[in-house]
């Protein structure tokens, strides 16, 4: 819908400025994923290679010895296994709890709802280094300190996730709920047998965009992860450089242990990503 | 009786509350009161003891401590660099996309898009290795066409722009996504009366395109700066904040006071004084950029 496609609107001969166009953006996508190719193509040489100049583009003599140094040394499963668990958690409660506020504040009238709406909505633009010294202190005198408790509870539920709910849903014709409870279809019968199913869209959305927010965070589980096994992966990552500051071969395949699932989540659901964006922010 | 109907609009949208429970639930406990006790512990200070009241002391100290001043100064010169030219890189590479045909578009959507999903601890890694002086790729790069070498984060004068030019080389995708899908929406039939009119290509940018991308303008904007403020993995991560302060940003400098000095109370004024500043620079935005937009 809406696309320029003018590329051939002279008479289907394509103008030089297109070819310039694509130039600059080819270029530019080179320059762009680089740092990725990058960390893939250091992360198979082994040291000497690795540090070679001229560099070596493509390794010459490909080697998994970084990766066996990244498991002998570090539990990276485990860490990766707690980066998953917290992603899960997070993307699942923000699904339902999301899509169930969303629902309400979309399709019920309720005493509040517009004072409810907007203080939730507010607090989006407050930063979250605000909330850090207190949101601290509660989880560890609730004794989350260091569990998967703490790493889980703070994400559960976040204003987005009721906003974009709710700007979906409110798109969804009303004849269909009211046909359902004619239907003698109970309330929660139409959130979950009417709402869920025509929610499709938005909730790959909404779960794409959890997921990756929880895989890639970073300061909350630094904070209040201490011992080595409770770490995500971005933290372990983090104390990893720490420990072996210049071994780059060790740190690029554990950079790439990293990146490679958010890289084929990304192709999987290329469409949802790129349309998500858009659900989100213009439809205000 | 206007109270007995309120009570009864409420029992009658009881379900309504229970859907919305659980998000107010969690918004309570870890949004609002949070919130509350920030404003709280930065008039406190924070001892094995208890706490006791110290009133503005928080923040007369946070304001008078140099270190912050040039956390502050370097934190907005990042936004105040990063925000508009990766909105100008994001606006050109946009331009250049959209009379592309649909499969090319998907394509050179796709590739500025994927940099964006790893995370910042992935990315200040790989830069770390490119930025490295002397096996870094960048100085390789820039040997090969008689330049450098760069001492990139390891001098003062040099540490700053090489995270600036890291965060404006690194995105750009989300950015041209929402300007693609806002060039879209705008009629067709604008251009054609322009090109009647014998308007030029560049006449037409900025006589059509750009005030009608200036919702998008302001949203990324708005989005960009309150990111920028925040920024804190790359710092974290490759700089500590050094050397010499020159990097340090205001967000790493409260985690710092707060975690690693353990003034609770002081990073709390601190996270304060940040959140009034964020809060203001975004209504300016909206003011500024955010007249006749309506179209």
């Amino acid at each position: 819908m809406g696309r320029g496609d003018t590329e051939t609107r002279r008479g289907g001969r394509i103008s030089p400025f297109t070819i310039l166009a694509y130039v600059i953006l080819t270029l530019w996508a080179v320059w762009a994923l680089l740092p990725l190719f990058w960390m893939i193509s250091t992360s198979f040489k082994e040291v000497r290679a690795a540090i070679k100049i001229p560099p070596e583009w493509i390794p010459a003599d490909p080697t998994l010895i970084n990766y066996e140094r990244l498991f002998a040394r570090a539990p990276a499963f485990r860490w990766f296994a707690n980066s998953a668990i917290v992603a899960v958690a997070h993307t699942l409660s923000m699904l339902l709890f999301c899509s169930m506020a969303g629902y309400a504040f979309a399709k019920k009238e309720f005493p509040g709802k517009t004072a409810i709406f907007w203080t939730l909505l507010s607090t989006m633009m407050i930063p979250g280094m605000v909330l850090l010294v207190p949101l601290f202190l509660l989880v560890s005198k609730m004794g989350l300190m260091n569990n998967y408790g703490g790493l889980i509870l703070p994400g559960l539920v976040g204003a987005f996730g009721v906003f974009l709910m709710k700007q979906f849903i409110g798109t969804l014709p009303n004849e269909l709920l009211d046909a359902a409870r004619i239907d003698g279809a109970s309330e929660f019968g139409v959130y979950s047998r009417v709402i869920l199913p025509l929610s499709k869209p938005a909730l790959a959305v909404l779960g794409i965009f959890s997921f990756m927010g929880a895989w890639n965070d970073f300061l909350w589980p630094l904070l209040i992860t201490q011992s080595k096994d409770m770490r995500t992966l971005a933290v372990g990552l983090a104390t990893l450089q720490q420990e072996s500051m210049t071994d780059f071969g060790l740190l690029m395949a554990g950079s790439t242990f990293a990146a490679v699932p958010m890289i084929i989540i990304f192709f999987a659901f290329q469409k949802h990503f790129l349309k998500g964006l858009t659900i989100g922010a213009l439809k205000g | 009786m206007k109270r007995n109907s309120l009570i009864n609009r409420i029992i009658r949208a009881r379900w309504a509350y229970l859907f919305i429970a659980p998000a107010v639930l969690h918004f309570l406990v870890f949004n609002v009161y949070p919130i509350v006790s920030t404003v709280y512990l930065s008039f406190m200070r924070f001892n094995l003891q208890g706490n006791t009241f110290v009133g503005l002391q928080n923040y007369q100290i946070a304001m008078s401590d140099p270190i912050f001043w040039k956390s502050m100064a370097n934190t907005a010169l990042y936004a105040m660099v990063v925000v508009p030219v990766g909105i100008g890189i994001a606006l050109f590479l946009s331009t250049l996309i959209f009379p592309l045909r649909a499969s090319a578009q998907n394509f050179y959507k796709g590739a500025f898009y994927l940099p964006g999903i790893v995370s910042a601890v992935v990315v200040s890694m790989i830069w770390l290795w490119m930025f490295d002086s002397t096996h870094g790729l960048l100085n390789y790069l820039l040997s090969t066409v008689g330049l450098g070498p760069v001492t990139w984060l390891g001098e003062s004068r040099t540490a700053l722009p090489s995270l600036m030019f890291m965060a404006v080389a690194g995105g750009g995708g989300s950015a041209i996504i929402l300007y693609l899908a806002a060039m879209g929406g705008i009629p067709p039939t604008l251009y054609e009366a322009a090109r009647l009119d014998g308007a030029s290509r560049w006449a037409e940018f900025r006589r059509i395109t750009l005030p009608l991308l200036k919702p998008t303008t302001l949203y990324l904007a708005v989005m960009g700066t309150i990111g920028s403020f925040q920024v804190f993995t790359s710092i974290y991560m490759m700089t500590r904040g050094g050397p010499n302060y020159s990097t340090s940003t205001i967000v790493f400098s409260i985690y710092q006071t707060a975690f690693e000095f353990l003034k609770l109370g002081r990073a709390s004024a601190m996270a304060l004084i940040l959140a009034v500043i964020i809060i203001t620079i975004s209504a300016i935005q909206f003011k500024w950029l955010g007249q006749e937009v309506e179209y």
